[in-house]
């Protein structure tokens, strides 16, 4: 069936998403090559670990560029977690590194709402006035200590509470980025990753 | 708001699920891939795996069990049992972990936590501390401990580090979690150690597991009430006593947010921004 690229930054919980995809019928390729991320039909960007040593990984292999130039050039990417951070302009967790830029605003430190690191399932909503093609309401597992406030400009979004709305996801074109992991999310993740390989294509 | 978790646990020796009284007089009670199959369709929120043998065998949790559970649940997947270094932990996450839990390897060397925090994040770090209310008064080992005591090596071992101090310093080497057991309740189904999770709950600002002694919703309920972000349970739902969904329900009558059962927030991104 349909081929994944997944960005292989060493990334903790490799096996999960792995299993997920190929529970929603794709075959993973995990690499870290630039040429493959840069031309392979889907990529998915997972993370975990720190913004900053994460950025260093992708930037050593030139995997920075070609993600930038995949979001430029409206190809499929799926980024989850401290993908969806990294595709930011910075973050609070490594100041003064770069981030992927590809959209506006810093990911920042949760504080006041509950424990840290806000570990477990948030209800999830499609905000007001969104249309999203792939996200729905529902119950999504979340790992995260660091979070995007600011809702992408020209995406539909969808949120979640932590001392107030936090993005819990974005989809822009066909760029779909989870805070929560849908991996883990049970069937109402395995759904949204199938929605997203079904309509991905370009 | 995250939701409270119902979290059975999985103890297992060999390719079984075993579970005992106070952490011995282990008996199997399954098969591992049958009950997460079980406890998944139950509507449990995480499961815990930990392989009870693995610190006193010397080595770390069997890869095997972890992979099989994994290729069956969709679940989050936290492992634990003999994991002493980086390269364990990554093994375990390699094999269908999303987060690994280290004790007795912890105790003796404290910087493993940071280590793991730095090589998977924080978030994928969870310290299993088991405690004991202390044999002796603080007279005996001047103020170090206090109610509560930490054993290790499966219950075999007192370390004579009290558990509130070591909760705290496991939270400042990088802890994402403490999963906190009752050795006294493990098995026993005399309920939570309450007193235990007032001690160490109000200490640390990282999430707290309770974990010992569950015999019914009722006692879920009050673990929840002291403050426990996640709940767990073995014999009472490996004996079918109980399932994941009636305890979720009892959380739920009680006014906790359980999976499921949420008002979904209202509010936009950049409407009540926190940045």
């Amino acid at each position: 069936m349909s081929g994944v690229v997944l960005v292989d930054t060493g990334v903790a919980n490799r096996a999960s998403i792995v299993a997920a995809l190929r529970r929603a019928g794709a075959d993973v390729e995990p690499t870290l090559d630039a040429t493959r991320v840069r031309e392979a039909a889907r990529v998915v960007l997972p993370g975990n670990g720190a913004f900053g040593a994460a950025m260093a990984a992708l930037r050593s292999r030139g995997v920075d560029d070609a993600l930038r130039d995949r979001v430029a050039r409206g190809r499929p990417l799926l980024a989850i977690c401290l993908g969806l951070q990294l595709l930011a302009e910075s973050s609070e967790e490594s100041p003064g590194v770069a981030g992927l830029g590809v959209v506006a605003g810093a990911v920042v430190r949760l504080r006041d709402g509950g424990r840290v690191p806000r570990l477990g399932w948030g209800a999830v909503a499609v905000a007001r006035g969104a249309a999203p093609r792939w996200l729905r309401d529902g119950d999504a597992w979340f790992a995260h200590s660091f979070a995007l406030r600011e809702a992408p400009r020209g995406a539909a979004v969808a949120t979640s509470d932590h001392g107030g709305a936090l993005v819990a996801a974005f989809e822009r074109g066909p760029l779909l980025a989870c805070q929560f992991h849908p991996e883990l999310s049970g069937e109402w993740g395995g759904a949204l990753i199938q929605r997203w390989l079904a309509e991905g294509a370009t | 708001m995250i939701a409270r978790r119902v979290v059975p646990c999985l103890d297992f020796r060999g390719g079984a699920v075993v579970k005992g009284i106070r952490f011995a007089a282990l008996r199997d009670v399954g098969d591992p891939v049958a009950l997460a199959r079980r406890y998944a369709e139950q509507g449990a929120d995480e499961l815990l795996l930990l392989d009870v043998a693995a610190t006193l065998e010397e080595r770390a949790a069997s890869r095997a069990t972890v992979a099989a559970v994994r290729a069956a649940v969709g679940l989050p997947i936290t492992v634990g049992g003999g994991v002493r270094s980086a390269e364990d932990a990554r093994a375990l996450l390699e094999a269908g972990a999303d987060r690994v839990a280290v004790n007795s390897a912890a105790v003796a060397r404290p910087e493993l936590i940071a280590e793991l925090a730095r090589e998977f994040g924080r978030q994928s770090v969870v310290v299993a501390i088991d405690a004991t209310r202390a044999a002796t008064p603080d007279a005996a080992r001047g103020a170090a401990c206090g109610g509560f005591e930490i054993v290790v090596r499966a219950g075999s071992t007192r370390a004579g580090l009290d558990a509130v101090a070591w909760a705290r310093e496991a939270e400042a080497s990088g802890a994402g979690e403490l999963l906190l057991t009752s050795l006294d309740r493990d098995g026993t189904r005399a309920g939570f150690d309450v007193e235990l999770l007032r001690a160490v709950v109000p200490s640390v600002a990282i999430p707290v597991v309770a974990s010992g002694g569950a015999r019914g919703p009722d006692d879920f309920v009050e673990a929840a009430r002291a403050g426990a972000e996640a709940l767990l349970g073995a014999s009472l739902f490996h004996d079918g006593d109980w399932t994941v969904g009636e305890v979720k329900q009892a959380l739920a009558a009680a006014g906790f947010g359980v999976r499921g059962r949420f008002v979904p927030a209202s509010v936009r991104p950049g409407e009540e921004s926190a940045t």
